[in-house]
């Protein structure tokens, strides 16, 4: 007979490391399944200086924190896993892993997180490290004195381009509208700096190299017009994606790909509940993640005293 | 010296004497990152899996990581951790950036033979 647990959660970042120190707290017999390291988009964030009660930390610090707290309340976790199957209306609900491997929950909370949306063109995967990058902290010295290109028009996007202006020669950004969805602050500081260029209405095309990243190619979204820029490097800055590929089969999901949640983080599915990143919601903060998960937790908690 | 729990490599002799002591290894040069912390702890759940191989870890910013970053299998690697592996001392492949656990699994597979241990 396999091991049935009270609660399973798959994902550990904020929300689901706080659902599991809730659960596991309050003696629910609680295993988190994380496909990537424990601390999920957390561990992307190098200083936090907003989460109340604590002045400054790293994201890595905070996350190692709520691993810890969950494992001495006796939360199980397996982290670097793969998520390979599922049924989740059946009673228990099931969870495979690496395709040999089953787990089986009275309940489950989703908190997949979400994961930084890529632009789909070719040489985007091939240069990856080699002139293609999701993080100007990592990587921007590399590019000293170089050009490069920068995509997006949030505030990531404006803040990391004038950021790599402390190395790079040159910075292009290229936006896909004709307004950027930064707040005023952000654009008015891009656009003061004499070191960043503007294509707007434009779209990465193609990247092109041999040993690492030699031009992009733009496209003038209104005319069809395509540019081909000499450049070192592509920096990728277009927000992030729900990680819930698969999940449309069992839970209802937006037309974004977020899980649609009620006021205590139930699904459509009895038993199943979502928090964090994944949900339909306005606000992604590692507070509202963590207050996601605490709900959900406690809402299972409620399910499984009812049920 | 990096907050994982591999064996940290703090000089370059001391990456010299690693991988002639050892027939397989894993090396991943970084920083405390978002693109780097991923890789220390697919190394750390893989080392029970792969006794046959030593995984460590170099501060990327250490001078003394130079055999790494000036290797010329890490030409044109613009994004961290760099990431190398060793057979018999020898390095038989790197990769540039995050990977993902199926990837990292993927080299350790092909580049080192349970069989030969």
């Amino acid at each position: 007979m396999p091991e049935i647990f009270d609660i399973i959660i798959i994902g550990g970042g904020p929300a689901g490391l706080t659902a599991g120190i809730y659960a596991s707290r309050a003696r629910m017999k609680t295993l988190i399944l994380n496909e990537g390291t424990v601390g999920g988009q957390l561990v992307l964030t190098h200083e936090i200086a907003n989460y109340p009660g604590v002045e400054s930390t790293s994201g890595f610090q905070l996350g190692n924190i709520m691993k810890k707290q969950a494992l001495a309340f006796g939360c199980k976790i397996k982290s670097n896993i793969q998520v390979t199957a599922f049924e989740y209306s059946a009673n228990p609900k099931m969870v495979e892993i690496n395709g040999n491997e089953q787990f089986f929950g009275r309940s489950v909370i989703l908190a997949p997180g979400g994961e930084p949306r890529m632009i789909h063109v070719p040489g985007e995967a091939e240069f990856k490290g080699r002139g293609v990058s999701y993080c100007a902290t990592c990587d921007g010295d590399f590019f000293t004195g170089k050009d490069i290109v920068v995509v997006g028009g949030g505030n990531s996007a404006l803040e990391e381009a004038v950021s790599l202006t402390k190395y790079a020669r040159n910075v292009a950004i290229v936006h896909q509208f004709d307004q950027f969805q930064a707040f005023p602050y952000a654009v008015e500081e891009a656009k003061a700096n004499p070191r960043i260029k503007f294509y707007m209405e434009s779209q990465v095309r193609n990247i092109f190299g041999d040993d690492s990243v030699k031009q992009v190619e733009i496209e003038h979204l209104p005319t069809g017009d395509k540019t081909m820029l000499a450049v070192d490097g592509i920096f990728i800055f277009i927000g992030y994606v729900a990680k819930t590929q698969g999940f449309e089969k069992c839970v209802h999901l937006n037309d974004r790909g977020e899980i649609i949640v009620g006021t205590e983080m139930q699904t459509n599915v009895p038993g199943v509940f979502a928090a964090g990143d994944s949900i339909a919601k306005r606000y992604r903060q590692v507070t509202t993640a963590v207050a996601d998960g605490t709900i959900a937790a406690l809402s299972a908690i409620e399910y499984l005293r009812t049920n | 010296m990096l907050q994982t729990n591999l064996t940290h490599i703090l000089t370059a002799s001391g990456h010299q004497k690693l991988i002639e002591e050892n027939e397989n290894v894993m090396i991943c040069c970084g920083r405390m990152g978002p693109m780097c912390i991923p890789v220390y702890g697919i190394m750390e759940d893989l080392e029970p899996e792969y006794p046959h191989v030593k995984f460590a870890d170099m501060e990327f910013d250490n001078p003394e990581s130079h055999p790494i970053r000036n290797a010329p299998e890490c030409k044109g690697f613009m994004g961290i951790p760099f990431t190398v592996y060793y057979r018999n001392g020898k390095l038989v492949k790197a990769t540039s950036s995050i990977q993902s656990m199926p990837q990292v699994k993927s080299i350790l597979d092909a580049q080192f033979d349970k069989k030969q241990q």
